[in-house]
């Protein structure tokens, strides 16, 4: 008897110490770097574990069953079929582990929706960031700091993620944090409450980084609420997680968290570099710098649907090679690119991009992949064209 | 008096003359039929063709997913494979499957001669294979097939060039199909009874097909509604879902979701009755709480209407409406653990023998509690934030999914399968196919779990390399899974085609009017409108 409660015990601890060692392969949910994500830590460890003792009870008694209770060991049946004081117990029990369950997830709950301070007053939100989904991109507006930037996937992990032939492919695991990097990250201070408001420009996203314990919606015409106060600075990593089309696998989300005096510095470089651009919008481009430019707004920003080589990907993503509104009057195109296309993927790129991006980005396709349109459009011609 | 005596007569002499006399000819045998057996056969045999389909839609997304990168295909043609297997999965095989056990156990158990509206029945069945061709064309149109989710949320289902429209009219007919089907369930059991057998005779199966038939026609015109809203914002210009139009995008995900919950019943209460069916058979013991297990199903049903909106956690609800849904979804546990608990208690002190239909049943009982437990874990409405649109989810709908609903289906087909054929199958290859399906289908889905926990969203064609172990584990799985039904075609084919006889009584634990005629069932049965013999079914006499 001893001998079985001692082996009991040892299988007990085992399995204790392989979950904990598993929660370090990525195995287990992950603790993360807010309250709220520490919260949904030990609740759902909480609920795995009462699962877990309700499995093995009730299995138990089912694989004991099925071992004790067989015609082949010559067990005769009973024939009771019911018994209103055990179906009584079964219906109590586990009303009562419900109830426990129910009450730390209301007070999670509650402070995620309405989140107070410890005297019970409001909780104030120093900062508000507004996250808008793009297909396939995210972009961040710093509401009081004025500073805004769009964040897509890194380069690297472009070019690797494409299929090609065999022989072109890049291996994924050589591509530092293959899918999960940006070209520009969010940076956010650390230990600072802050507001996230989370919308979209065209079908549904959400904004999703595990370590903050929390996914929202980004819908169109609805703007959502959502709150996080960070504790360790670092790199944490997400993605989108609704479903939003072709690339929805291909939008991550990177939150770099600084210390707070940090945070301040970065600020002050953001500022400067915007400062910087809003200078570039007003002089005359010449065409080498513009086709420059414009490569590389194309490839980040249109070649996801229009293809590098402009081929499109017909019906859904036409060609710019030989197309119509390319080769047509550069203000059908500026207007097309600015307001997009309803109901496509099209989007209008007026809100999206500087107009020195879009002066660029139209130049480079009206004289490239055979077309020859020609001609230069300047920063200021696209500022004159929008509404 | 007298008249009572000519129409006695009449339907005397009538059943003498068809008496066990199939309709001649392909045309008229199998087009035109009217017969629930035919027609049972029909459905399961479409269900089963679907089910390859979809399945091998499934083959393509795990070859995708069995290492990061994209090798094979395009993610936009990836996403047309998930929503098409979803879609064809969910209404091409899982329901149908049930429908065909439907037409053919539910006169047989109750002692009626066919279905109430045999003409009805035939109509309901050969809608689904246009159906479905319309809905399989679209994947050979310029822009290729559905590609936003079987959920169909817009706008992005929307951006779908004209799939929309054939999306929209596939499932209207799917829904014209259920519909149908469901009022001729209700009006069998209803009004074909044999005039001794009470609703509380009644088996277990019978029961949960009757609440799942209302829960059809009370949920199904609600998707057809959605899907019209979408068809003609897509082609008419409204604004239903359109944000810039003055619509609302989430309305659509409400009404899906008041649909696709009472949905996820639908494919798992037959599947329910029919493991109540056979662990009493091979525990040689009466169902344990026959009259909870009722209520239990109704009250499932109930809750199955209120609980919606906990698919929709992160849509950003009021808190007052996530505190409701996450107590309403979380109450689902408990008439849930009443069933499971019952199962077990049926088994307990029996006198067990472990054939194919009592392994997929036990199997049955032990995974899909597992999916019960994951369920538990995400009405948690602050942890579901985290779990919400990962391979979490995943793991948890293709427990109840597939080791529930498909399980508890192929569990009936090797439970019948005797008296439809008249042959045994073979009990070795119904084991080897058991063992083989339950091993491959927890490797495939039991990693998922974890991926999802580490943070893998669902519904993408590439991921981070930290997933590359688990992704290809459950690929390994999910590819030795379907050889597995490839190699279930094989053992029924072989069954069908000849083998031991079957006795009328097929399981020596067996009760239900279903035993009591010849195996293979004629093709008329209780052809003579009257009692029953109330002994020979399991709840007959009321304990």
């Amino acid at each position: 008897m001893k001998k079985a409660q001692m082996k009991f015990m040892l299988l007990i601890t085992g399995l204790l110490a392989s979950t904990m060692s598993l929660a370090e392969y990525g195995l287990n949910l992950r603790k993360g770097v807010t309250e709220f994500s520490e919260t949904a830590y030990e609740m759902h460890t909480f609920t795995l574990w009462i699962c877990i003792v309700i499995g093995i009870v009730v299995f138990g008694a089912m694989i004991y069953s099925i071992f004790a209770h067989r015609k082949s060991k010559g067990y005769q049946p009973e024939q009771f079929s019911h018994s209103t004081t055990a179906e009584v117990i079964w219906t109590i029990i586990p009303i009562l582990i419900l109830v426990v369950i129910a009450i730390p997830a209301t007070r999670a709950l509650i402070q995620m929706e309405n989140p107070t301070t410890e005297d019970g007053s409001r909780l104030p939100m120093e900062m508000t960031i507004k996250v808008t989904g793009y297909q396939w991109k995210w972009k961040y507006d710093y509401m009081e700091e004025g500073i805004s930037f769009l964040s897509t996937l890194a380069k690297d992990s472009n070019e690797a993620r494409q299929l090609v032939p065999k022989e072109e492919r890049i291996d994924p695991f050589t591509v530092d944090n293959y899918l999960l990097e940006v070209d520009n990250p969010l940076v956010i201070p650390a230990n600072t409450n802050i507001r996230f408001l989370l919308t979209a420009d065209d079908v549904i996203h959400a904004w999703w980084v595990p370590d903050f314990g929390w996914k929202r919606d980004a819908i169109p015409g609805f703007i959502n609420e959502a709150w996080t106060n960070v504790k360790t600075p670092g790199t944490y990593r997400g993605q989108c997680a609704e479903l939003c089309g072709k690339d929805h696998g291909f939008m991550p989300i990177v939150v770099e968290v600084l210390s707070k005096e940090d945070y301040a510095n970065w600020l002050a470089d953001q500022r400067g570099e915007q400062a910087e651009e809003a200078v570039l919008l007003d002089k005359v481009w010449s065409e080498a710098e513009l086709m420059a430019k414009g490569e590389e707004v194309y490839n980040t920003q249109c070649a996801t649907c229009h293809q590098s080589d402009g081929s499109g990907m017909p019906p859904a993503f036409p060609a710019l090679a030989g197309s119509d509104v390319v080769n047509g009057t550069i203000a059908d195109q500026v207007e097309l690119v600015v307001n997009g296309k309803p109901g496509t993927a099209m989007q209008a790129f007026g809100n999206l991009l500087s107009d020195a991006d879009i002066a660029a980005a139209i130049t480079y396709t009206r004289n490239s992949f055979g077309n020859s349109s020609g001609g230069l459009v300047q920063p200021a011609e696209v500022k004159s064209m929008k509404p | 008096m007298s008249q009572d005596i000519t129409h006695d007569d009449v339907s005397h002499g009538h059943d003498h003359h068809d008496h066990d006399h199939k309709p001649k000819g392909f045309v008229k045998r199998w087009l035109m039929t009217t017969n629930h057996k035919d027609i049972g056969t029909l459905y399961l045999i479409f269900a089963f063709a679907m089910f390859i389909i979809g399945g091998a839609m499934a083959m393509i997304i795990r070859l995708e997913l069995f290492q990061p990168g994209l090798q094979f295909v395009e993610p936009d043609f990836f996403n047309q494979m998930t929503t098409m297997h979803a879609l064809i999965m969910v209404f091409g095989a899982v329901m149908p499957a049930f429908v065909g056990l439907a037409n053919w156990m539910i006169p047989l158990m109750i002692g009626a001669p066919d279905m109430a509206l045999p003409r009805m029945n035939n109509w309901s069945f050969w809608i689904l294979p246009f159906a479905f061709t319309m809905l399989l064309s679209t994947l050979f149109m310029d822009g290729g097939a559905p590609a936003g989710g079987w959920t169909m949320y817009p706008p992005l289902v929307l951006q779908g060039g004209h799939n929309v429209g054939y999306l929209v009219f596939a499932v209207h007919m799917m829904g014209i199909s259920s519909i149908m089907g469901a009022i001729n369930v209700i009006a069998t059991i209803m009004n074909m009874r044999a005039p001794n057998v009470g609703y509380l005779n009644m088996p277990l199966f019978v029961w949960t097909w009757l609440i799942t038939a209302f829960l059809l026609i009370a949920v199904m015109p609600v998707l057809a509604g959605a899907v019209t809203m979408l068809l003609t914002d897509r082609y008419f210009d409204t604004s239903f879902f359109n944000a810039a139009g003055g619509g609302d995008p989430v309305l659509f995900q409400h009404i899906f979701w008041f649909f696709g919950h009472p949905e996820v019943y639908i494919m798992i209460l037959p599947a329910f009755g029919v493991v109540s069916e056979i662990i009493p058979t091979f525990a040689r013991k009466p169902l344990f709480g026959y009259v909870s297990m009722v209520y239990a199903t109704a009250a499932i049903a109930f809750l199955s209407f209120i609980v919606w909106a906990h698919h929709m956690f992160s849509v950003g609800m009021p808190l007052g409406g996530e505190l409701y849904f996450m107590y309403a979804t979380m109450m689902i546990a408990v008439p849930t653990g009443v069933k499971i608990f019952n199962w077990v208690a049926t088994m307990w002190k029996g006198s067990m023998t472990f054939e194919t239909p009592m392994l997929f049943s036990l199997a049955f009982v032990i995974l899909f509690t597992i999916g019960g437990f994951s369920g538990v874990m995400m009405a948690l409405a602050p942890v579901d934030l985290q779990y919400h649109d990962t391979y979490f989810i995943v793991a948890h709908f293709h427990y109840v999914l597939v080791t529930g609903a498909v399980f508890g289906i192929i569990a009936g087909v090797y439970y019948w399968l005797p008296k439809w054929s008249g042959y045994m199958y073979s009990e070795r290859m119904g084991k080897i196919h058991f063992w083989w399906s339950t091993i491959s289908v927890n490797v495939l889905f039991f990693p998922q779990h974890f991926l999802g926990l580490a943070g893998m969203p669902r519904r993408i064609p590439d991921y981070s390399t930290q997933f590359a172990e688990f992704n290809m584990w459950s690929s390994i799985g999910g590819f030795a899974f379907g050889l597995a039904q490839v190699y279930f075609i094989y053992v029924v084919w072989k069954s069908v085609r000849g083998g031991k006889k079957a006795t009328a009584q097929v399981w020596d634990g067996a009760k239900g009017l279903e035993w009591t005629v010849p195996s293979p069932a004629p093709h008329h049965t209780f052809e003579e409108f009257g009692p029953v013999d109330l002994d020979k079914m399991a709840h007959g006499k009321v304990h």
